[in-house]
């Protein structure tokens, strides 16, 4: 499971469906199943991260799955160790998978081609995030019904957004329409690229008018740590992209606000928005707990051998 | 591998027969029906509960709650099958906590099923007491499991399947006893 890219609409569908009866589980007395028992997932991070890692843990130890745990600032990397041998030495521990973070784009891609076990991403560079970009599927589809041919408004700095980019693949095959808003060194005419087919991209650079009508804002964080050159001033943020209760009016009144978190208030989005009955922020990080036991189970009881049959087994089993 | 119809154990109308007898055997076993519940195994044990609950409000108008559940997640098997396991959404959308439940599924074979049931339902709640009720007890144990209520015990081989076939699942009607020829 490196990206969303790869992936058909059918096998998105399969994987969200078998995350629907898992949301149920968070909502038991009792919340660990023993589906997964005797099964481990190695958490390999060698990027910071706190809510996507303790979302992989906790989905594990509810599917009854144990959980090995190597984080960047503790592990043999800082010695010089290279990024292959550490895997492997992982992987010599024999978990039944391995999710990685990577700052680098394409590292769970390296990883994946020189080990037998899959390879989950949980967010590479500025690649993808599939794992976040399933459950704001989720969580769209729970309050909409259909993924359908939404119009989705995507505010802040797509450029470096591995969570826009898997959206954009993943809403994009079920003929999603995109508006992206930002500053214009965020938005390079490139991206208009990534749309699949059936799926169209436009940039607007006035928020007022890219709110015009959408079913989903999508707001990302402003990721300073990404940026190599001075960005623009956080004050003059605000001012012009902040997405604020009456700027959302622009959009339909049903409309959804979705963001991945980590959330700065008051910066990217206004308070009253961030907790306003159309905001689902929470509602995502539950779901991301559906989303990635349904994944796990998926990948760890899927076929013996090439973790790319299990993947390709999706369609069928859906049938 | 191909499988052969040996004979009909049930037809359209015995089928609904036995269970008119089942939901009075257990309006009659159970001496008041107020926390009373069925839970249908997916998924010929939801039609079947649905049934059953329907056939005991005819009695004396009691109204009994149906839940579904599915045990997916619940089998001791799911490694060692080939094919991708399809997970779906369990339905109880009343405390199980002190209920009087009633499992429901078609037929009884190796008591494996139930089992995966009792974990599944157990992960909801505490239930005061648990009884099976099954259309078929078809024997070959597995496990010390032995249903309450039974529509019809018969002899098999391990040979032999017992095909379960309802309107709602199966738009047919009836019971067969049908066999494995290699």
């Amino acid at each position: 499971m490196l990206g969303i890219e790869p992936l058909t609409a059918e096998q998105i569908t399969f994987l969200l469906d078998q995350a629907k009866p898992l949301q149920q589980i968070q909502l038991h007395p009792l919340k660990k199943l023993a589906t997964l028992r005797g099964k481990s997932a190695a958490l390999a991070f060698f990027e910071p991260s706190t809510r996507t890692r303790i979302s992989f843990a906790t989905a594990a130890a509810r599917m009854g799955a144990d959980t090995m745990n190597l984080q960047a600032e503790a592990s043999s990397l800082r010695k010089g160790e290279s990024l292959l041998d550490t895997v492997r030495t992982l992987d010599a521990m024999k978990p039944d998978c391995i999710v990685m973070r990577h700052s680098s784009s394409g590292a769970p891609h390296f990883v994946a081609e020189r080990i037998e076990i899959p390879v989950i991403n949980a967010g590479d560079g500025t690649h993808e995030h599939p794992t976040q970009a399933l459950l704001d599927a989720l969580t769209i589809r729970d309050r909409r019904e259909t993924l359908a041919g939404l119009n989705v408004t995507i505010l802040g700095d797509v450029q470096h957004s591995r969570v826009a980019r898997s959206n954009i693949q993943l809403l994009g095959k079920f003929g999603c329409r995109f508006t992206l808003c930002g500053p214009a060194m965020w938005l390079p005419r490139e991206l208009e690229c990534l749309a699949p087919p059936g799926s169209s991209i436009r940039r607007v650079a006035r928020i007022e008018e890219a709110l015009e009508g959408a079913d989903v804002v999508l707001v990302l964080r402003v990721q300073q740590e990404r940026h190599n050159e001075p960005a623009l001033a956080l004050d003059e943020y605000v001012l012009l992209y902040q997405l604020t209760p009456e700027r959302l009016r622009r959009a339909r009144p049903d409309a959804l606000v979705l963001h991945p978190g980590p959330m700065v208030r008051g910066l990217e989005i206004d308070p009253a928005v961030a907790d306003g009955p159309q905001s689902c922020v929470l509602e995502q990080v539950t779901n991301g707990l559906a989303v990635r036991m349904a994944l796990l189970l998926v990948l760890m009881l899927g076929a013996p051998g090439d973790a790319n049959d299990a993947m390709k087994g999706f369609s069928d089993a859906a049938d | 591998m191909r499988v052969v119809e040996k004979s009909q154990l049930m037809s359209a109308t015995e089928i609904d027969r036995t269970i008119q007898r089942l939901a009075h055997e257990i309006v009659e076993k159970t001496g008041g029906t107020t926390n009373l519940a069925l839970i249908g195994i997916r998924r010929r044990g939801v039609p079947l509960a649905q049934r059953i609950a329907q056939a005991m409000r005819g009695i004396d108008g009691v109204d009994v709650p149906v839940g579904t559940l599915d045990i997916t997640l619940y089998r001791d098997d799911l490694s060692m099958i080939a094919e991708q396991p399809v997970v779906q959404s369990s339905e109880i959308t009343f405390g199980v906590d002190d209920k009087d439940l009633i499992l429901v599924d078609d037929v009884l074979y190796t008591g494996r099923t139930i089992r995966a049931a009792m974990n599944g339902l157990f992960d909801l709640g505490r239930p005061r007491r648990v009884r099976l009720c099954v259309l078929i007890d078809r024997g070959h144990r597995e496990l010390p499991i032995e249903s309450t209520f039974i529509g019809r015990s018969v002899q098999t081989s391990d040979m032999e399947i017992i095909e379960v076939r309802l309107n709602e699942v199966d738009r047919e009607e009836r019971v067969m006893l049908v066999e494995r020829v290699p």
